[in-house]
């Protein structure tokens, strides 16, 4: 059984090596790129707000694709040149439109987005208090006291299965 | 009995919703830049390396503008097409080489001079038009891609659309079909052309 791990492990090991050895290689030319650190963390900070449009998932300060690099570049370029935030974020957005924010504004078509899970919160609140009301009034329903001849049973009953 | 039936609503809803979702096409992002003038630029001919081209030298015309590489696979996909397009249309067609060299991943840029780079991209892009057709008016070239972002490409290859003003009317990101250049670019440029 041991032997049959043995190759996926090297597998493994293989690929982590491969991976931190690619990710030391692209590391170090951005570093070489970098000189200021103060213009690198805006740099860090404004490409993670911003979605990479090759590999949708990821933001450009994750993604390596050519475009993100890029975007990164150009970023890098702005912030030399002293573009405020703001300045930037806007070349984005005339770019490639609002898809290129993680964090789109609030506005006419993105109204279900921001307002949905609010939504979603107030009828669910709405659900759970309906549910406990109408479970109160059951329980109350059937919470009475034993009638007259239930109670003469129930004393029977307990009698007969504890005969002191 | 109710209850259940408004559960199964709830489902089917539900279902219908993820449907819709899993059916768009996450690649067509809407371009905020269609209703607005075409980025400037001024970049060199594939043709005639020491002449320019810029938008104003469109001004006036209905055009189209094409971004492609060689080493762009899904261009190849969509050139007979547009071979076929110039042949039948008499509508400008501009390319827009993009990222020739860099773009395809097979070279080390940062040991490669800026002469060799412009000489080898005007090389591939020749080739690759010798052998597949040049469906062009003529061909810029965008070395490193800045233009590329001026016009938000993503996705090579795309296409643009733009009137006698100088206003983008339709993008198209990925492959032209048949069916995209029958139904959605021809109509256009009939009524842009009127």
């Amino acid at each position: 059984m041991r032997s049959h791990f043995a190759p996926l492990g090297a597998l493994v090991f293989g690929l982590f090596v491969m991976c931190t050895a690619a990710f030391a290689s692209s590391s170090a030319t951005e570093a070489a790129l970098a000189a200021d650190p103060v213009a690198e963390k805006r740099l860090l900070k404004l490409s993670e707000e911003l979605r990479c449009l090759v590999c949708q998932n990821q933001n450009i300060a994750d993604s390596n694709a050519e475009l993100a690099q890029d975007l990164r570049r150009e970023i890098r370029t702005m912030i030399g040149a002293g573009k405020s935030d703001k300045e930037i974020i806007d070349f984005m957005v005339v770019r490639y439109g609002d898809f290129v924010l993680y964090r789109p504004p609030v506005k006419g078509t993105t109204l279900l987005l921001w307002g949905g899970p609010v939504i979603l919160l107030v009828f669910g609140i709405f659900i759970l208090v309906r549910y406990q009301r109408r479970r109160a009034e059951r329980v109350a329903a059937e919470d009475k006291p034993l009638s007259a001849e239930d109670a003469r049973r129930a004393e029977a009953l307990l009698k007969e299965a504890d005969p002191q | 009995m109710n209850r259940y039936v408004w559960i199964l609503v709830g489902f089917a809803g539900l279902v219908a919703l993820l449907a819709i979702g899993l059916g768009l096409n996450p690649r067509d992002v809407p371009s905020p830049l269609v209703g607005k003038p075409v980025p400037a630029f001024t970049l060199a001919r594939l043709g005639e390396p020491e002449k320019t081209l810029s938008p104003q030298d469109m001004q006036g015309k209905v055009w189209l503008l094409n971004v492609w590489a060689s080493w762009c696979v899904s261009c190849r996909q969509e050139h007979p097409i547009l071979v076929e397009f110039s042949r039948k249309v008499d509508i400008p067609l501009i390319g827009l080489n993009y990222k020739e060299v860099r773009g395809d991943g097979g070279f080390d840029m940062s040991k490669m001079p800026a002469d060799e780079e412009k000489k080898l991209a005007w090389q591939r892009a020749n080739k690759w038009l010798a052998e597949h057709g040049d469906p062009y008016k003529l061909t810029v070239m965008d070395l490193d891609g800045r233009v590329g972002i001026d016009f938000g490409v993503y996705g090579v290859p795309e296409t643009y659309v733009i009137d006698k003003a100088g206003v983008i009317r339709m993008k198209h990101t990925g492959p032209i079909t048949p069916d995209v250049l029958g139904k959605k670019i021809m109509p256009l440029l009939a009524e842009l052309n009127k």
